[in-house]
């Protein structure tokens, strides 16, 4: 391994510091950043680990009715915190979907958020990734592509985002507090994302030094608790990455969907907000019709990147169940399999 | 009806003063469960250092550079070896004197022909060191386009497949046989490039003294592996001291010394110190093996009966571009359907990667699934239930030989697995069953079958003056339970509880114990086993049956049996008398012998022999997104004599599962420009998790072979795969009415045809 410095600052203005050098990335539990480091794709000169800053493993409900989530809060933790769950239950639905018991134990939500696509061409360090090493072209464009981007790719990148946790995150209006060199700011979730365009390699609008020091989900996720359900698709029950999943939430009123909120991962190189297809879904009576309709918007201006033309209409019905599972209403406890088709499958219910 | 023998029953060998058959747990469990069984790479000799491999980024062409002074300037590295400075070897590793000496990449020199070859080897004091020394080297290369996949190049039919088959047979008149048919099936099945992935990575920790080479490295054949190191390093086998107590998983990708090991080996000669070298995860998708994809067209006929009249089995299988070896996968229908015609050919091209190896059930997996598959459109077009379909194309005789079978209690799989599993209640159509919760649900069978074979072993067997006995042979335990289940062989041979018999093992000083392949260790090894206990037990009875003093004296003619550390007189067991009081007055603290085990040439001439099974699955598939589990699997094996029975129920679940994975989940991701392996991790080449995994069933039949060998035992190692593939894939047909024919069975496979 090359070979880096490594520190420990003791306060976040400190970690700013640290981190705003050129050459350094944040370490938090790693799960993602040290498998790059080991197969050459991230060659940090300096680790900043924040995983001992005070203040940040803290789940707060605000006197507005939103949530505050910090950083360092590991996923297990959130997924587990009863509040959390009843509040956001397609958001612990997506947690306890991702990866194994082990990973969620030590993943944080801040790292969670900037965790890396799993495209096969950005680890090969010996293909072409603009991401990974800009201009050099992207491999995946011509090659071995069925589970790449359908939505927003460029010829210079059709990676998608990996990640679960920020599917419902992001179709509910959560909100980084980030702390950076010029102080404290705050933007939405979905739009610290950026889609490849010419610069794939620029994933996120952070700038060196920024901090993501919290998570905030607004009062109105409350709104979508009792019909919120996140649905991953994969070819493995477990410990796989989406092939396309939704998270969907609605709030239904007198048999009519009053407002809605869809997302999607794995069809882009951000989570997908499927705003689109909401506005279908707003006003409109909880239906079979109406989830086709609002699944054949949301995917729109879909286009395959390569061999995975399948994945437009396989997103299409993801959504409808997605739709028709939370219509039906959240269930009083977490399956066994969260997020999964066969989650209806089991009679056992989830223990950890 | 016949008993079956599982856990929760007296196993049904059981008798009194016997070890073969009784449950018994892992021995080494204990020391696996503390973290105490020491593996190969658990070593660490004083003054050792770290090798790294650098491997080649192409799948062909050669290096034109290496930056070797960045990585010689790295803080911590010793030594970079490449073509320039590689130590000397007695032999070249590109010659091959048998069919069974595969070349190896040994920086012979600096041509690159397949995706993650060795390319140098980076020596120093840490293994993060070395790491950055070998990152460092920043190869570059003259390039040449890669030859990927199975239409790549110019095919040819291979001299022969597998292990000397030849690479076409016919039985009977093929095209007469279609031609005369009322139906045909003809059908084309693809399956992918697989890799080995033990949990434990190919280790060495190499030290030599003088010309002396002491290593820890993981082998399923320590004999062959000493053997071959002797010839390339031009020293006696004897100087070699190989010890490999305990594999991480092997599956056929440990059974003969692979490049980066002897490389390790090169790497503590260039430097002149211990050199420890374990493959990154990566690195295990090249230079160590790989199960070839393959293309298999199927043609069968069927009469008006059902009954069929001709399979032609043709498979199109991929080699590297300078070794041969061909997956044998037509061959799987030689043995399992009574067809007046069978032919099985195979056409191969060369490609840029990695010699394929023999990978679990090589060649009879890739083969059943392709078979089960089409036997199951077969019972299909006929209308016909596709366990009946089987029943009454039942072989009686080997259908390619003619030969009658050892013992054949695949009947009784049919039935004791169709009856666990509920069978009768399959609605022949597909498409009609659902859930509860609205899924579709589907029904599918295999036929499950592997040849019994053994090799050569021998045994050293010992009985010691206070009644202990010893048994020594140089085995391999690669997680199996050689450990156990050679030892219930060894206490039964010595008449003997299994607690009073040390059991040496696992080291290539002890006598060879043949090759740990072909689901034939138990066998073989437990031949030698046996006849090296019966022949320490034959000296013993000489010394008592001699000896005036002995109350057995003058037994001879009638001959003793031995139990519980004593000799009876066998028509009177009220004489006899113990090891301890015979050994003390024959004034010896311990009388030695030795045996051997082999296969008996005249049976083989006269009998076919094979292990049997049948395999039931059930799946469910979600009728709008195409995701598939499995939610229940049953197994029936007719497989000889049973061991361990607990042993056993882990092997097969192991090859069912492994089956499973085959149908659903394993894929080598190639890309098809530069021959790279584009998922060479264990988060993106699937196999299945936990959450995969259904509830299980393994019936073990019994079966009393009196021919394969004195033990009867056939072997369980593999079988398990080979049946359970199709009987998944059919079930998923059974679930969607769509037969998918490329594995593994895929969501887009699904949603697009539905």
């Amino acid at each position: 391994m090359k070979n880096f410095e490594y520190v420990r600052p003791a306060s976040v203005s400190d970690a700013v510091a640290a981190a705003a050098v050129p050459g350094s990335a944040y370490l938090a539990s790693g799960t993602n950043l040290l498998d790059l480091m080991k197969g050459g794709i991230s060659r940090p000169d300096r680790l900043v680990d924040v995983t001992r800053l005070p203040g940040l493993d803290r789940i707060e409900h605000l006197a507005d009715g939103g949530i505050r989530i910090g950083a360092l809060v590991r996923n297990a933790d959130l997924a587990h915190d009863p509040d959390f769950a009843k509040s956001c239950p397609a958001v612990a639905e997506a947690l306890l979907s991702g990866a194994s018991p082990q990973l969620r134990n030590a993943a944080t939500v801040g790292g969670n958020l900037l965790q890396r696509t799993r495209c096969g061409y950005f680890y090969d360090t010996a293909s072409a990734c603009n991401k990974r090493e800009p201009g050099t072209g992207c491999d995946a464009r011509h090659g071995e592509n069925r589970l790449h981007a359908v939505l927003g790719w460029s010829e210079a990148c059709i990676a998608t985002h990996p990640s679960d946790f920020c599917v419902p995150l992001v179709a509910l209006d959560a909100v980084v507090e980030i702390e950076g060199r010029a102080g404290r700011r705050e933007i939405a979730l979905e739009a610290l994302y950026r889609l490849p365009g010419d610069t794939p390699e620029r994933e996120n609008v952070l700038e060196p030094g920024d901090l993501i020091v919290a998570l905030r989900l607004p009062p109105a996720v409350r709104t979508f608790s009792a019909h919120a359900r996140y649905l991953k698709v994969r070819e493995r029950t477990s410990y796989a990455f989406a092939m396309i999943s939704a998270a969907a939430g609605l709030r239904i009123e007198a048999g009519k969907i009053r407002d809605a909120r869809l997302a999607l991962g794995g069809v882009a190189a951000k989570p997908w907000r499927a705003r689109p297809a909401e506005d279908i879904l707003a006003g409109a009576s909880a239906d079979a019709a109406t989830f086709r309709r609002a699944a054949e918007a949301a995917l729109a201006d879909a286009k395959p990147s390569g061999d995975n033309l399948f994945k437009i209409e396989l997103a299409k019905r993801i959504i409808v169940r997605a739709l028709t599972l939370a219509a039906v209403g959240t269930p009083a406890r977490m399956s066994a399999l969260p997020g999964s088709p066969f989650a209806s499958v089991s009679g056992v219910l989830h223990d950890a | 009806m016949t008993p079956e023998i599982r856990l929760a029953q007296a196993p049904a060998h059981a008798r009194h003063g016997s070890n073969i058959g009784q449950p018994l747990t892992r021995r080494e469990g204990v020391l696996k469960v503390k973290g105490e069984a020491r593996f190969a790479a658990d070593n660490h000799p004083p003054g050792m250092l770290h090798a790294v491999l650098a491997v080649s980024q192409i799948a062909r062409g050669r290096v034109n550079f290496l930056d070797i002074q960045a990585a010689k300037g790295h803080p911590g590295v010793v030594e970079v070896m490449t073509p320039a400075n590689r130590p000397p070897l007695a032999e070249d590793p590109d010659a091959k004197t048998n069919p069974f000496m595969f070349r190896l990449d040994l920086l012979q020199n600096d041509q690159v022909r397949y995706a993650n070859q060795p390319i140098a080897v980076v020596i120093a004091e840490t293994l993060e060191a070395a790491t950055e020394g070998a990152a460092l080297l920043s190869p570059r290369y003259d390039v040449l386009p890669a030859r990927v996949g199975l239409d790549s190049g110019e095919s040819f039919v291979p001299p022969a497949v597998g292990v000397g088959n030849p690479s076409e047979m016919r039985r009977g008149d093929v095209e007469a046989g279609l031609s005369a048919a009322s139906k045909r099936i003809d059908a084309t099945y693809e399956t992918p490039a697989q890799y080995h992935n033990a949990m434990e990575p190919h280790a060495i920790v190499a030290a030599w003294d003088g010309d002396k080479l002491s290593i820890d490295t993981p082998s399923q054949g320590l004999a062959i592996a000493q053997g071959r190191l002797a010839g390339l390093f031009g020293i006696s086998p004897d100087k070699i001291h190989i010890r490999s107590p305990f594999l991480g998983g092997g599956f056929g990708s440990k059974g003969l010394m692979s490049g980066p090991q002897v490389l390790g080996i090169l790497a503590a000669r260039l430097v002149g110190k211990p050199v420890k070298l374990v493959l990154r995860r990566e690195h295990m998708y090249g230079p160590v093996g790989h199960r070839s994809a393959s293309r298999q067209r199927l043609r069968i006929g069927l009469d008006g009966d059902g009954l069929l009249t001709a399979i032609d089995h043709h498979a199109r299988i991929a080699s590297s571009s300078f070794d041969d070896f061909f997956e044998p996968a037509a061959d799987a229908s030689h043995t399992l359907y009574a067809s007046p015609a069978i032919a099985t050919s195979h056409d191969a091209v060369r490609v840029d990667a990695g010699t394929p190896l023999f990978m679990r059930a090589p060649g009879e997996a890739t083969g059943s699934i392709a078979l089960e598959s089409a036997i199951d459109e077969a019972a299909w077009a006929c209308g016909i239930d596709p366990l009946t379909f089987r029943i009454k194309n039942y072989a009686e005789v080997e259908p390619i030989s003619g030969k009658p079978f050892s013992s054949k209690a695949l009947r009784q799989c049919y039935a004791q697995g169709a009856e666990r599993f509920g069978w009768a209640r399959r609605p022949l159509e597909p498409r009609q069953m659902r859930d509860g919760a609205g899924l579709l649900v589907g029904w599918g069978m295999g036929t499950a079958t592997f040849p019994a074979l053994m090799f050569a072993a021998e045994a050293r067997a010992a009985l010691r003056g206070d009644g202990s006995g010893l048994m020594e042979i140089g085995a391999h335990d690669m997680g199996q339970g050689a450990w156990t289940a050679l030892g219930q062989i060894a206490a039964d041979s010595l008449g003997l509880d299994v607690d009073r018999v040390e059991f040496r093992s696992g080291t290539s000083d002890l006598p060879d114990a043949g090759i740990a392949g072909g689901s034939a260790h138990t066998a073989t090894a437990g031949m030698a086993i046996h006849n090296a206990g019966a022949a320490v037990i034959a000296k013993l009875a000489d010394l008592a049956t001699g000896d005036e003093r002995s109350s057995l004296f003058g037994a001879g003619n009638a001959g003793v049996t031995a139990r519980d550390g004593r000799l009876f007189r066998r028509d009177d067991e009220s004489r006899s008398e113990s090891y301890v009081d015979i050994l003390k007055r024959a004034g010896l603290a311990q009388i030695e012998a030795s045996g051997k085990g082999a296969a008996d040439p005249a049976a083989q001439s006269t009998y076919a022999m094979h292990a049997h099974g049948a395999v039931f699955a059930e799946v469910k598939v979600d009728p709008d997104l195409g995701q598939i589990r499995v939610t229940r699997m049953v197994g029936a094996f007719a497989t000889g004599r049973i061991i361990n029975p607990r042993m056993v129920q882990s092997q097969i679940f192991g090859g069912m599962i492994w089956g499973m994975s085959f149908a659903l989940h394993e894929k080598a991701i190639i890309d098809h420009r530069s021959g790279r392996i584009l998922n060479a991790n264990l988060a993106e080449y699937y196999v299945p998790v936990n959450a995969d995994v259904p509830p299980m069933e393994a019936l073990m039949i019994d079966e009393y072979d009196p021919h394969v060998n004195a033990l009867g035992i056939k072997g369980v190692g593999e079988i398990g795969v080979t049946g359970s593939a199709g009987a998944v894939a059919n079930a998923v047909w059974h679930a969607t009415g769509i037969r998918v024919r490329r594995f593994p069975i895929g969501i887009d496979d699904l949603v697009t045809a539905g």
